[in-house]
């Protein structure tokens, strides 16, 4: 029996710890895509996380019926419907947004964070824990979303969700707004998120070695560095 | 054997679960749909003939072309839709033009994805005002740097001329169409 998480920390994990965008690295296509404005990258965020939700609850529940060999070919169709379902309500309600998405809506499909968390999780795991883990995925996926969205906005456009935050005399890059501008904006989110992780890392290991100092232990070794997690 | 079965099985309830449950969502789905085109089409319509209360279909023309009436329920013109190759993708517009289509009362742009920024003042007043009552005889001629000079001129957007180029190509070659099309039925 593996070890039991605490409930809270199947949601939360998703929110940084293994953020889809910056830890995991997936679902690339539409975060670089869609986030040309901050509403759109809101918008294909919820959408994905709705499919995530329904779709790892419904793989949670079915998960020991579906036999081994047929277990990827039936998340996808269970994953599609849902998909497609998101793609005729936008279409039948949200008629805007449905456009500024465009073929974005049905690629959720093929969108690996759902069907990463379908194998790595809602597979092995219970249908509350598939859903507090689809939810920590979505909300981490949509923090990234909006961030990113936001930041291309502003520069790329002066506004954020629509009003308008720079003033006149700030000429607007126009590159933030093209697919260009969205690779840079990842790599430099990338790059600093990466930067502050590794300075934490190493100040627990320089807290954790002058311990062993003041404590006068021998050398200290990487096993114990390695069971710190740093 | 019994292996095969169950894969068989599996994969056949799950599939007739999934196309039974987006058949209920697509009957609920499809009529708004639909209404959402047709209310888009309209809108459209009257965009660029802001004086037509009702509008008519011209069947068989092998376009997708409207002929607008006024509350008198006399004619103001036609509302033509069509399509070409703008700098990245499809350019789609609709036309408003007057009875004896040799102006056009205004333009509208249905879809496009030209540049962000560049291409996509294709979409603002500057450029677009330009087809307000412009004159299409012998056909639309675009002008780079300097003003228009002849009522059939269209002056070029700074850094998008190739969008420039494609809205009054596509224009030019939707009149010539309908021309044809007005021709032939005169004829017959």
């Amino acid at each position: 029996m593996k070890k039991q998480v605490p409930l809270l920390r199947e949601f939360t994990k998703g929110l940084w710890e293994i953020n889809p965008t910056f830890k995991q690295i997936l679902g690339m296509c539409p975060t670089l895509a869609v986030t040309v404005s901050a509403i759109n990258g809101i918008a294909m965020a919820l959408a994905t996380t709705f499919v995530l939700v329904f779709s790892s609850l419904m793989i949670s529940l079915v998960r020991k019926l579906i036999p081994n060999q047929v277990r990827i070919a039936s998340y996808i169709v269970i994953i599609a419907t849902f998909v497609t379902i998101v793609d005729l309500v936008m279409k039948a309600q949200f008629v805007e947004l449905s456009k500024a998405l465009g073929p974005f809506i049905p690629l959720i499909v093929v969108n690996c964070i759902i069907l990463g968390r379908a194998e790595a999780f809602a597979s092995k795991n219970g249908p509350l824990r598939s859903v507090l883990d689809a939810l920590g995925n979505g909300a981490g996926f949509f923090i990234s979303l909006f961030v990113l969205g936001s930041i291309r906005e502003i520069i790329g456009s002066r506004t954020i969700l629509g009003y308008q935050v720079l003033p006149n005399g700030f000429e607007p890059w126009l590159i933030m707004i093209l697919p260009a501008g969205a690779f840079l904006a990842l790599g430099l989110l990338m790059g600093f998120a990466n930067l502050y992780i590794e300075r934490k890392k190493n100040l627990v290991r320089e807290s954790l070695i002058a311990q062993y100092k003041r404590v006068g232990r021998e050398e200290i070794t990487d096993e114990v560095l390695k069971e710190a997690g740093v | 054997m019994k292996q095969i079965s169950l894969i068989v099985a599996t994969l056949t309830i799950i599939g007739i679960i999934a196309g039974g449950s987006l058949s209920l969502v697509n009957n609920w789905a499809a009529p708004k749909i639909a209404l959402n085109l047709k209310a888009e089409t309209e809108r459209a319509i009257f965009l660029v003939h802001p004086d037509g209360k009702r509008y008519e279909e011209i069947k068989n023309a092998g376009l997708e072309v409207y002929k607008v009436f006024n509350e008198k329920d006399s004619s103001v013109g036609y509302s033509l839709v069509y399509d070409g190759n703008g700098f990245q993708g499809n350019i789609k517009l609709m036309i408003g033009l007057t009875n004896d289509l040799n102006r056009t009362t205004s333009i509208e742009i249905l879809e496009q994805s030209e540049t962000p920024g560049l291409g996509t003042k294709i979409l603002e007043a500057p450029y677009k005002d330009q087809f307000n009552g412009l004159e299409v005889n012998p056909s639309i001629i675009l002008v780079k740097g300097a003003e228009p000079s002849n009522p059939n001129e269209v002056q070029s957007i700074t850094g998008a001329t190739i969008s420039s180029k494609a809205v009054v190509a596509i224009v030019n070659e939707g009149i010539t169409k309908l021309k044809d099309i007005e021709n032939k039925g005169a004829s017959e």
